[in-house]
């Protein structure tokens, strides 16, 4: 240790301009600064470790993270994923994470309610409230954050197609809970690209539904300084089938669309950037995960400064969130995914993750109970204040073995980015479109799915319980009763605020709504938050849009 | 002989990763498979199922919607004369799998299932389906 830091000193000295003394000017005026942190058995430890001409936390291009001493500043947010049922019980479960010490929340919506029906549509028969929770009204948003402070915690909504719709009424509802939304912080999915690659949650065609993305960046970015209005997501890239390689690539050149997109819209890329956050997987392939959020980081960095020209270094910064892997999961033995969880968690944090969800035991047959929900909290809690990995940045930095696997996830990476941009001519957002036109995405994705399941069904990859290690014959427990009568008195809801709210103001919104739709350089969001207000369904609006823009159906294959 | 499958997606559940591959592994198996697409309705599915003449329907449903979906799916196909089994695979509780077999779901399949299993399931399934004891 000592011998280390002398050598360190004595470089230093020789050449004050290396990137460890810049380092050190970074951390000075960091909110760790000063801060002083022992192992377990009381050896002093740095707030990072490497050569004076290594690449450092804080750092352009921010391999090693984007603070200089990454969790001994400010911990990951701990971010709970949850809705099911109506929104009173979602609420329940809200305040049932925030009184176990969750520090932000975030939405889950039903399948209706993410394809823009309401809980009354033939449609939505047997799935209301069931993936998560049903909103149909601004009288649900009311219902949903009741109770909860938007101007102090953070909230995330998982939407897309109908994101511009439910942000609106989310703002609205704030508004006329008295918190202006200047104040309100937090992050809207609204990534309607990946939808067309993975999730398949659509709704109009992809040209329409990158206006609506467009509509909420230019308010956000005008109005509401706290707000991220959109979340790039490779998460359900990954979920899909694809490699970590592949979901980086995808999920960059999907941000990079977007970027794009708002500076057609006249944004300043240091207006945009800055705004702009990620949300990825944690596999549980432990290096590979690690090595995946540092060429990330370091990729993300290189293209906004040299290919955008961002000149603010906020700008240049690859900000995620993380979630575990569903798909890592097991139904067989569940105990066991409390282990998967814990790791895969890890390997987010060693990775610096700026949020975390963690997903929950039960998730692969239900959706989580609350001790199961508990406990996946107490599972970060325990990597944060137990297990010491904060007080060091980037611990595996400088191991031969992460930087080769850093530096070879960045090249694949850059390569599938470059055939994007050539399928667009030079453009991310237009390579992006085509490739959805042709499959593209989706081909790279089924080809890497099945080349996963051929391995495990030929014993070439191993699933503990499922492949290997079958005799323990311990199965899951029942699933959650999400509440029988939920879809019964989600739709008396909806019938009840028909009947009481005043028809003709209904009906004006939606027109003004349809009017404002066909010019395409009106921003939308005015108008859906008139309609939120005058109790016009998530459906209604849905409808509205779509006999405007259309709606998308994918080419057969 | 070869068996004809229908994988098809019914309501609104749009992961397809499972359909996507279990299609490609029945294909590797020797069965020609014929795959709906996302988002259909019970209607369509018995639809195609008669137009493509298929031996067996596999529907795959991830989103819990199975007790309201699959039961529907069988009325449709019975309601066009069609009587070939139907199976359902997804994340399928224990507790459900009665309440399928009764609504006339002849298998069913949860996550980490064996592509030999199903194959030999869907043999079985249609031997005695058609009165081939093979």
């Amino acid at each position: 240790m000592e011998q280390v830091s002398s050598t360190s000193e004595r470089r230093a000295n020789v050449s004050t301009s290396n990137e460890r003394s810049r380092w050190r000017e970074a951390y000075a005026t960091s909110p760790a600064a000063g801060s002083h942190a022992t192992t377990l058995s009381g050896i002093d430890l740095d707030p990072v470790y490497g050569p004076p001409d290594a690449e450092y936390p804080g750092l352009f291009p921010y391999t090693r993270g984007i603070h200089p001493a990454m969790y001994r500043s400010r911990l990951w947010t701990m971010r709970m994923f949850a809705g099911f049922g109506t929104a009173p019980e979602t609420n329940a479960r809200f305040r049932e994470i925030i009184a176990a010490g969750g520090t932000g929340i975030s939405t889950a919506y039903d399948m209706p309610t993410l394809l823009g029906l309401d809980s009354d549509d033939e449609r939505a028969l047997g799935e209301v409230g069931r993936c998560g929770v049903a909103i149909d009204t601004l009288d649900d948003v009311s219902d949903l954050y009741d109770g909860i402070d938007l101007a102090s915690i953070t909230t995330s909504m998982t939407i897309n197609a109908p994101a511009a719709a439910i942000f609106a009424m989310f703002v609205a509802n704030a508004e006329d809970h008295g918190v202006a939304r200047a104040q309100l912080g937090g992050t809207l999915q609204n990534d309607i690209l990946k939808e067309y690659q993975a999730q398949h949650e659509y709704t109009f065609p992809p040209r329409p539904s990158l206006r609506l993305v467009r509509d909420t960046m230019v308010f956000a970015a005008r109005e509401m300084p706290r707000w991220n209005p959109i979340s790039i997501s490779g998460y359900h890239i990954r979920e899909a089938g694809s490699t970590a390689a592949q979901e980086l690539a995808f999920t960059l050149a999907n941000g990079f669309a977007y970027v794009e997109l708002a500076l057609r819209a006249g944004l300043d890329i240091d207006e945009v950037a800055p705004r702009l956050s990620f949300f990825f997987n944690a596999h549980i392939d432990f290096f590979e995960e690690i090595a995946k959020y540092r060429a990330a980081r370091r990729l993300y960095a290189h293209w906004m400064r040299e290919v955008f020209q961002a000149r603010q270094e906020r700008s240049w910064q690859l900000r995620f969130h993380a979630q575990t892997a569903g798909v890592s999961l097991t139904a067989q033995q569940p105990d066991n995914n409390h282990a998967r969880t814990a790791l895969e968690a890890l390997a987010a944090v060693l990775g610096g993750a700026q949020s975390l969800h963690t997903n929950s035991f039960d998730e692969a047959w239900t959706l989580p109970s609350a001790p199961a929900a508990r406990a996946a909290l107490r599972t970060q809690q325990i990597i944060a204040y137990e297990t010491n990995v904060t007080q060091v940045a980037d611990p595996l930095g400088g191991s031969w073995f992460v930087e080769a696997l850093t530096d070879r996830i960045a090249d694949e990476a850059t390569q599938l980015l470059e055939e994007v941009r050539d399928m667009g001519a030079g453009s991310m957002l237009e390579g992006c479109l085509a490739g959805i036109d042709h499959g593209w995405f989706e081909g790279h994705i089924a080809d890497s799915a099945y080349a996963h399941e051929r391995a495990v069904q030929r014993g070439e990859r191993l699933i503990v319980g499922v492949n290997a290690f079958t005799d323990d014959e311990s199965s899951p427990p029942p699933p959650i009763q999400t509440n029988a009568s939920g879809e019964a008195r989600q739709r008396e809801r909806l019938d009840r605020v028909r009947s009481e709210r005043d028809a003709a103001g209904v009906a004006r919104s939606l027109a003004e709504l349809a009017a404002q739709a066909r010019d395409p350089e009106r921003n939308l969001m005015p108008a859906l938050m008139d309609a939120a207000r005058a109790r016009a369904t998530l459906g209604e609006v849905t409808q509205t849009l779509v006999e405007v823009f259309g709606r998308y159906q994918a080419a057969p294959r | 002989m070869t068996l004809r499958v229908l994988v098809a997606k019914v309501g609104l559940d749009g992961h397809d990763r499972g359909v996507n591959v279990i299609a490609r592994l029945l294909r590797d198996a020797g069965m020609e498979v014929i795959y709906t697409g996302l988002f259909q309705s019970p209607e369509s599915v018995a639809r195609t199922a008669v137009d493509e003449d298929v031996d067996l329907v596999g529907l795959s449903i991830l989103s819990g919607a199975h007790l309201t979906l699959a039961p529907l799916v069988v009325d449709a196909l019975r309601a066009l004369e069609c009587h070939v089994p139907v199976v359902v695979g997804g994340i399928i509780p224990d507790g459900d799998v009665d309440a399928l077999r009764r609504a006339g779901i002849a298998a069913t399949f949860g996550p980490g299932s064996s592509v030999d299993d199903i194959v030999a399931t869907f043999e079985k399934l249609h031997r005695a389906a058609t009165g081939d004891d093979g």
